[in-house]
């Protein structure tokens, strides 16, 4: 009895998102304890982990939503470097407020998914040829704009940009002296975004219609479920997430050129298979995905304090993860198949 | 009189139907907007006793899109998914065959390794890069595009490392020849890589069945492991093949620039390697393919690219056109389009006769 209560507690993706849980929390400690003198051990390292990650937090959530569906989305990466760029552009060349650089961020979004949406799921396009071309367009427009790098300088923009918030808590550093702790507002609207989606996907109409269609397309459908109209919602609201957290990440990087953002397409998907996302579809959290980020940024953060490796290691190691897991569903999916036989 | 009609209808119907009639077209039109701009587009001249004009600049310029693309074919046609990681794959051969031929130093003006062990060490890394895709796609059954993403972001990542970092640079003059001139050869080599190449992989599939088990497995995985062939290994054999591909275009483009640029060597390809494949009258869905139509293809976006560069339009901004160019062709291709344009189609023929009436 109990035994079966525990096979049933533990599920395909519970146990792919223990996995991650597990893994950030032995390579955090890890690090705690091959680099306390460089300051790992503090909490203002973890709050650091989601600093400079806010924005891919946001895009790895919309990400999930679309790869719930069956979907992906690899355009993300160059959609941000144009939401950058024009946030940019529109501040400092043609001296709009920063309310309008907001508006246009998730406009810029919004349209991207509009189109994407509507081309895979009205026409039945794959999605991955739909948002390669989404991809090239966006970076290549980026450049259309301007090929140089523009910082942003706008007043309003950088206070936004430094505005601490001070935590109740903090540490001693090196000298002696006591430093709270502080986040960033884009850690806020990152956080908010995913209990929002979390509770989205779990309680709402919409969120129950992404799993039944990633999960069975064919009974979703002898259900009465409208899976073109579902998927166009999942695209767009991915695209306005990938707006929104666009602009978060201009927000912690001050500015906009050409290459920004390069992989960051790669960073989504690997953050959200880590975090027990199938890529076939039907199974996600966006907890899980939140997690998968932060092993991300854990990854980065413990090859820039080792200091002798190149900022490749990241991109290697976040690759071999993302395969690793991969084989992982794989291999648990084809036991399933087995099971159920 | 309704019998010629009917008769030239026919006629007409046969030629487009034609599965090399649109990527014929395509490349026709973009010559005939060359020409009508720049009148002299194909005239050819011998200066300093080599071949010298626009075309012959397309032809080679295009010569590794040309292998890229025939790999990027066969993948399509068996798996259904492209292999985003050819243009990676590239920078990893030439990142290998320069190592080898500097012996790690960062620039060499002599081959500390022999030519062909640097070329053969290539292929077999690129080998191993194909069987890493294969091996996703093909055992594990992973969207061929998530697999070959991997290596996609990972690949200039490693041909980094290979290269520490730096530009190798091989200013050697026989390591030229392959982006160059052979002796006094007024065409260039490239040229003939590419002509190899499409000869050597026409005649394998068209002696052997590898073709049409190819066509099979991409038109029914299953219906075609039923009858008895073993889908997994021929999926896994082209991607092996489009590496290697990928691996011969990389030389290439590396004994152009006599370096092997991480950074740079096959960068955007991919994409103009799918766009080639779906230019060429393939579906990207797999199944049906023709060698021919993605040489044409091919042929076209270099066209294309090197107009692109005459109107002044720079590097960072090419991708823009090629993805408008790449949905216009998927939508053009996608089923629901052909129904609704068949259904206009049938809907005025049908008003022709109530109108007839």
């Amino acid at each position: 009895m109990k035994n079966r209560r525990l096979k049933k507690g533990i599920n395909s993706s519970t146990f792919l998102l223990m996995i991650t849980i597990i893994l950030f929390f032995t390579m955090y400690i890890a690090g705690m304890i091959i680099y306390s003198d460089n300051g790992f051990a503090k909490p203002q390292m973890f709050l650091n982990l989601l600093i400079s990650n806010a924005g891919l937090i946001v895009i790895g959530c919309g990400m999930t939503l679309v790869m719930i569906t069956g979907g992906i989305d690899i355009s993300v990466g160059s959609v941000t470097a144009l939401v950058c760029m024009s946030a940019a552009y529109v501040m400092e060349n043609k001296g709009c407020n920063i309310y309008v650089a907001v508006a246009i961020s998730i406009v810029l979004g919004g349209v991207f998914g509009i189109v994407q949406g509507y081309l895979i799921a009205y026409l039945d396009i794959q999605p991955f040829i739909v948002t390669l071309a989404g991809m090239f367009f966006g970076r290549g427009m980026t450049a259309v704009i301007s090929t140089d790098m523009i910082s942003i300088k706008n007043e309003l923009f950088l206070k936004w940009a430094n505005c601490k918030i001070y935590l109740p808590f903090g540490s001693v550093n090196r000298k002696g002296v006591y430093q709270q702790a502080y986040i960033y507002p884009t850690v806020i609207i990152a956080l908010a975004i995913v209990i929002i989606l979390s509770f989205a996907l779990k309680y709402t109409k919409f969120g129950r219609r992404l799993y039944a269609i990633g999960g069975n397309q064919q009974s979703a459908l002898m259900m009465g479920l409208n899976i073109r109209k579902t998927k166009m919602q999942a695209y767009i609201l991915n695209g306005f997430l990938t707006g929104i957290g666009g602009f978060l990440f201009c927000l912690n990087s001050c500015a906009g050129f050409v290459e920004q953002a390069k992989g960051m397409e790669m960073d989504g998907i690997s953050a959200a298979v880590i975090g027990g996302t199938l890529l076939s579809g039907g199974v996600g959290t966006v907890i899980g995905t939140l997690f998968g980020v932060l092993i991300k940024g854990t990854i980065s953060c413990l090859i820039t304090t080792q200091g002798t490796l190149s900022s490749w290691w990241v991109r290697i190691v976040l690759s071999a993860l993302l395969c690793f897991f991969i084989v992982l569903q794989s291999v648990l999916s084809s036991s399933k198949k087995k099971n159920s036989r | 009189m309704i019998e010629k009609v009917g008769n030239r209808k026919h006629c007409y119907k046969k030629i487009t139907e034609r599965r090399l009639f649109m990527p014929l077209v395509c490349l026709f039109i973009v010559l005939l907007a060359n020409v009508i701009k720049t009148p002299d587009f194909f005239k050819v001249s011998i200066n300093n006793g080599v071949l010298y004009g626009y075309t012959i600049d397309i032809l080679n310029r295009g010569s590794e899109l040309i292998i890229l693309s025939i790999g990027m074919t066969l993948v399509t046609a068996a798996s259904g998914g492209q292999d985003i990681s050819v243009g990676a794959v590239m920078a990893v051969a030439a990142a290998v065959c320069c190592q080898i031929l500097s012996g790690g130093a960062v620039t060499t003006n002599t081959f500390e390794n022999p030519l062909i062990i640097a070329i053969l060490a290539a292929f077999t890394v690129s080998i191993l890069c194909g069987m890493f895709n294969g091996f996703l796609v093909a055992r594990l059954h992973i969207q061929p595009m998530v697999a070959t993403l991997i290596l996609y972001t990972a690949g200039r990542g490693i041909a980094q490392l290979i290269t520490k970092g730096q530009i190798t640079y091989i200013r050697v003059d026989n390591y030229k020849i392959l982006g160059g001139y052979i002796g006094s050869c007024p065409v260039p080599t490239p040229i003939f890589a590419a002509i190899m190449t499409v000869i050597i992989v026409f005649l394998v599939i068209k002696n052997t069945a590898l073709g049409l088990y190819i066509e099979c497995v991409g038109i029914n995985g299953s219906a075609s492991r039923l009858v008895g062939l073993n889908s997994a290994m021929l999926k896994f054999l082209t991607y092996i093949i489009c590496s290697l591909l990928a691996g011969v275009a990389g030389i290439v483009a590396s004994s152009r620039i006599y370096s092997a640029d991480a950074n740079n060597i096959g960068l955007n390809l991919e994409m103009d390697a799918i766009l080639a494949v779906a230019l060429g009258g393939n579906i990207l869905s797999g199944g049906k393919f023709s060698l021919a139509g993605s040489v044409i293809g091919a042929i076209t976006i270099q066209a294309l690219t090197t107009t692109l560069y005459a109107m002044k339009v720079s590097a960072d901004q090419l991708p823009v056109y090629k993805a408008i160019v790449v949905i216009v062709i998927v939508i053009l291709q996608s089923p629901i389009f052909k129904k609704y344009a068949a259904g206009l189609v049938s809907k005025r023929a049908a008003e022709g006769i109530e109108g007839a009436n």
